[in-house]
């Protein structure tokens, strides 16, 4: 049964549809998987019996002859972004400690609707706030992969540190991601597996704990391009809670892969190539170009000039979001109370939020608060809202000349936990590439390109035009057929 | 030009008033949320996820409240912003449960418009003023704490949580506490006949932040302070009276206003300071990432435009000039929805009874509604059951009387036995026999005998003494035990005498 675990979203669904194995023994290998990973530290909560019983849910329809769902039978992580009903749900704080929604997400809502079921909440960078998994309330979560001749542990990537982690170890098939500034991508190249954000309200973002609000987006992190189209299609769709919802059909995305790539011209960005980034990335790079041309399309350079002020004007824009937005955990309604022998409300506030939160979120509310004040208000967020409609532009006119956008997800491959700590800023240039079309709110996605001399995995990013998730995806899968990324992290755990 | 000033010691000082009157917007739910709205239920019975701010919970405008708000600036003939954006305005209280409130301080849905305030000799306004108005946003309204549950700690009511207000913004042109009264007055009759808030200010749906200073006649603005919340029209007046006042003082002793908020005490009908500029919020101000801009289609402009009913001014001139009311009663019967609702709802019922148009009875309606029905109500007090003031009562009484059936005083009478009993004005007239003899043959008899008996004073009217006229209608009155037709009694007089 162990092998259950290897498979992915459509093997297990497609396993389960024509009774190769059941639904129930799917959940099983994969609740066992999960309790026997507990050194990677990727789950905050296990829910077995959740998956269990939407597992017998689906194993019971399939007794009828019903329809079993897009995931039928496929249990999978939910990142602990996701208010889940009756179930724990943190992102990752000590200020949510023990906070138990009694409303479900709609993307989890909808996953479930489709037949799958949750394995637990995943661990991830404290509210979606990192790029190295180490800022979660609940301890660093390690990515399954080392680098060679080394026992270091290393950083799955963030802010779905718990997510990539999971996936690659094969603890779950899949997992739900979010991304404001490459929190899906980067994770996913760091761990040597696919995850796609889709275009800024695709997926719905109500029952998600906001970030940044105008830069969220939930996107599945999977192993295969075709996991990821499956996923994603059960995610997304209208939804009349969230009024940044796009009032769009959901495209059969699964159905519609094509990796034939004839007539379409991928565009080489320049200005991404930048200092510092890895002479293996730039290869990896290269590598990219020629499979894709490979796979008939034309390759051709395009120019995002405002790319060097997107990660700057990224973070003044998602600070300033986040610092409004976590202004709600204040003690009075729910969450953690700090509230000291004879304080009053002001005390209340600062005792529990500084308990509450982390370094990294203080940091960023902190941040985010005073690029909003009088006085600085027009220098940074005008500024940055005036950069963050030039990078949209500047994709805008890309997009002019090309189809997609091929460039690398990361400047690195992943890095030992608790290298970068003390350098916020190197941390924060791990999104550099990521940014610019979160900024745009394009659908961009990482697929696994290679392992580098170390045996870290590199991958390589595809930006979308709006809406074209499609193209996105059918660039990704020539990608796939060619990288022939079959590598998997040796079992430590 | 207001005549209203202060006198300092230093000579007369002019008063400037701004007003910021936040009204709640008449909707079954909140602004960015279906939880009800009703004023009065248990706390916490009215509170969806998202009032409560709980994780992930998103903010969806209710297109209603938008509707209202629209409505609204139509009926002060303001500028309608087919784009408009909502902020969020951030500080931290108990009562605000997203640590923010959802706003529109750089893009508001409403822009430049205009109210009219009339001309009142009594309130001591001279003459008509037009009030500029600023702006019209929509936002939402806070929660409530309550500091009275617990020896040490307070509890919060988050029913009115994200209800939706608007903010109606005046420029600083009233000059004297009449004309704010009368700017707020006319406001809340506007509000009222468009429907967009029911002006219930001792519920709260109405309240006015009042913005004061005071300078030289003809010299530049002095230095507002703002007093918040002010939950009346008489406490507005008060308020201003009393910081303008206090502000003379201020100056007079050497010292400076200062930039301030303040409280109304309604017990002393003083204010106090509340946080001085100092510590004034910085409330960073930003768009709303949760929400789209709002762009408002034609359509939708054009069907709020239709579903405006006549508006006060409208009206006002309507019944002066259609309905040849005075302007006294014009503006009586259209300050309140309910005064002329009931108004034009008894002329319809007393012009078709009575077989005439409107216009040709209006006067004696008017009279009818402002006058003579109140009269008999007020004299009954608690014994007039208003559920038996039909307009159906009422225009048969006004039928009768118009035929000459009954007399003045005999349709308060008749009006008194409806109130208190109920019944048809008709039947009571026949059979309380509260009517007019108009039968000329018996009117006839009583004048021949009244002429037999004073041959005297026949003989003295017909040389030229006029004024006896009266004493032969007083004697046929008499005679006729007060129920003889006035103007049936005048005329065979007329004829007999002559």
């Amino acid at each position: 049964m162990t092998e259950l675990t290897n498979l992915g979203v459509k093997a297990i669904r497609d396993g389960v549809a024509d009774g190769t194995f059941t639904a129930r023994e799917v959940a099983e290998a994969f609740n066992a998987a999960v309790a026997a990973a507990s050194e990677l530290n990727a789950f905050i909560v296990a829910t077995p019996d959740h998956a269990l019983a939407a597992a017998d849910a689906v194993d019971a329809k399939r007794a009828k002859g019903e329809d079993l769902g897009k995931m039928g039978g496929v249990p999978i992580g939910m990142k602990d972004l996701f208010a889940t009903k009756g179930v724990q749900t943190t992102a990752a704080s000590h200020i949510l400690e023990g906070f138990t929604p009694e409303y479900e997400s709609t993307v989890s809502q909808n996953l479930w609707d489709a037949g799958a079921g949750m394995l637990g909440k995943l661990n991830l960078d404290q509210f979606a706030m990192g790029s190295s998994n180490e800022t979660s309330y609940f301890g660093n979560v390690a990515s399954p992969w080392k680098k060679d001749g080394t026992n270091a542990a290393m950083s799955p990537g963030g802010s779905s540190g718990g997510s990539s982690s999971a996936v690659a170890a094969r603890i779950a098939p899949a997992a739900t991601g979010t991304d404001t500034g490459g929190s899906i991508r980067q994770p996913a190249a760091f761990t040597g597996i696919c995850g796609i954000k889709p275009t800024y309200g695709r997926c719905s973002r109500w029952g998600v704990v906001a970030f940044a609000s105008s830069l969220d987006q939930a996107g599945p992190m999977a192993r295969s391009v075709e996991d990821c189209a499956i996923m994603l299609e059960a995610m997304a769709g209208f939804d009349p809670k969230d009024a940044t919802s796009l009032q769009m059909d959901v495209p059969a995305w699964e159905a519609g892969l094509d990796a034939d790539l004839k007539g379409k011209k991928i565009g080489i960005p320049k200005e991404y190539r930048m200092d510092g980034t890895d002479e293996e990335i730039l290869k990896s790079w290269e590598q990219g170009k020629e499979w894709l041309h490979d796979a008939g399309a034309e390759i051709v350079d395009v120019s995002l000039p405002h790319t060097k002020y997107a990660l700057p004007a990224y973070y003044i824009v998602a600070p300033a979001e986040a610092s409004s937005n976590l202004a709600r955990y204040d003690g009075v309604r729910y969450g953690l109370r700090d509230l000291p022998d004879g304080a009053g409300l002001q005390d209340m506030y600062a005792a529990t939020r500084a308990a509450g939160f982390g370094d990294e979120v203080k940091r960023r509310i902190l941040i985010g608060t005073y690029v909003l004040s009088a006085g600085f208000y027009d220098a940074y967020y005008t500024q940055a809202q005036k950069i963050r409609t030039l990078v949209a532009k500047d994709f805008a006119q890309a997009f002019g000349q090309c189809d997609a956008i091929l460039a690398p997800t990361t400047p690195t491959a992943s890095f030992p936990l608790g290298s970068l700590n003390e350098d916020p800023l190197t941390m924060y240039l791990n999104d550099v590439f990521a940014v610019p079309a979160s900024l745009a709110g394009l659908p961009a996605m990482s697929v696994p390109a290679t392992l580098n001399a170390d045996g870290l995995p590199l991958g390589l990013q595809i930006v979308g035009k709006p809406f074209d998730e499609q193209g996105v995806l059918d660039t990704g899968l020539a990608i796939q057929q060619r990288a022939g990324f079959d590598a998997k992290p040796d079992k430590w755990w | 030009m207001s005549s209203y000033r202060i006198q300092g010691a230093t000579g007369e000082w002019e008063v400037v008033i701004g007003l910021e009157v936040h009204a709640q917007v008449t909707s079954n739910a909140k602004l960015f949320s279906g939880a009800a709205t009703a004023f009065g239920a248990e706390p916490n019975t009215q509170v969806s996820l998202v009032d409560a701010a709980m994780p992930g919970m998103l903010p969806v405008p209710n297109r209603e409240c938008i509707r209202q708000a629209v409505r609204t600036g139509m009926a002060i003939e303001a500028e309608i912003n087919t784009y408009s954006r909502f902020d969020r305005k951030n500080y931290f209280y108990a009562d605000l449960p997203q640590g923010y409130q959802i706003s529109q301080l750089y893009h508001p849905i409403v822009g430049e418009g205009q109210l009219l305030i009339e001309a009142d000799e009594k309130a001591g306004i001279a003459e008509d003023k037009v009030i500029g108005i600023e702006r019209i946003h929509v936002e939402q309204d806070a929660g409530k704490l309550m500091h009275d549950q617990h020896p040490t700690m307070s509890y919060v009511d988050l029913n009115r949580s994200g209800v939706a207000l608007m903010e109606i913004v005046s420029k600083p042109d009233m000059r004297s506490p009449a004309e704010a009264g009368a700017y707020v007055r006319k406001l809340r009759a506007i509000l009222r006949y468009v429907g967009s808030c029911d002006g219930n200010m001792e519920e709260g749906s109405m309240r006015a932040d009042v913005n004061v200073s005071v300078r030289k006649p003809g010299e530049e603005f002095g230095t507002r302070t703002e007093t918040k919340n002010v939950n009346s029209v008489r406490f507005v007046m008060q308020v201003i009276e009393y910081e303008a006042n206090r502000q003379v003082d201020v100056i007079e002793n050497g010292g400076k206003v200062d930039q301030e908020t303040r409280l109304f005490d309604p017990g002393t009908g003083t204010t106090r300071t509340m946080r001085s500029k100092e510590d004034a919020h910085d409330y960073r101000y930003f768009p709303d990432p949760d929400l789209l801009p709002l762009e408002l289609e034609e359509d939708f402009l054009a069907e709020c435009r239709a579903s405006l009913p006549e508006l006060p001014d409208a009206k006002r001139r309507r019944y002066e000039n259609d309905l040849g009311l005075t302007p006294y009663n014009a503006r009586e019967l259209t300050a309140e929805v309910e005064t002329f609702a009931r108004f034009e709802t008894l002329l319809a019922a007393a012009a078709a009874k009575i077989g005439k148009g409107e216009a040709q009875v209006a006067t004696q309606v008017a009279n009818w509604a402002l006058s003579v029905a109140p009269g008999v109500m007020k004299s009954l007090g608690d014994e007039a059951n208003m559920a038996n003031a039909t307009a159906e009562a009422q225009a048969g009484i006004l039928a009768m009387q118009d035929k000459g059936e009954i007399s003045g005083g005999q349709a308060k009478e008749i009006y008194e036995i409806v109130l208190r009993d109920g019944g048809e004005p008709e039947k009571i007239a026949d059979e309380k026999g509260l009517k007019q003899v108009s039968d000329t043959g018996a009117i006839e008899e009583a004048i021949d005998a009244i002429i037999a008996a004073n041959g005297d004073k026949v003989e003295e009217y017909r040389s030229g003494k006029d004024k006896l006229f009266g004493f032969f209608v007083g004697q046929t009155m008499k005679a006729m035990q007060g129920k003889a037709n006035p103007a049936v009694v005048n005329q065979i007089l007329k004829d007999k005498l002559s």
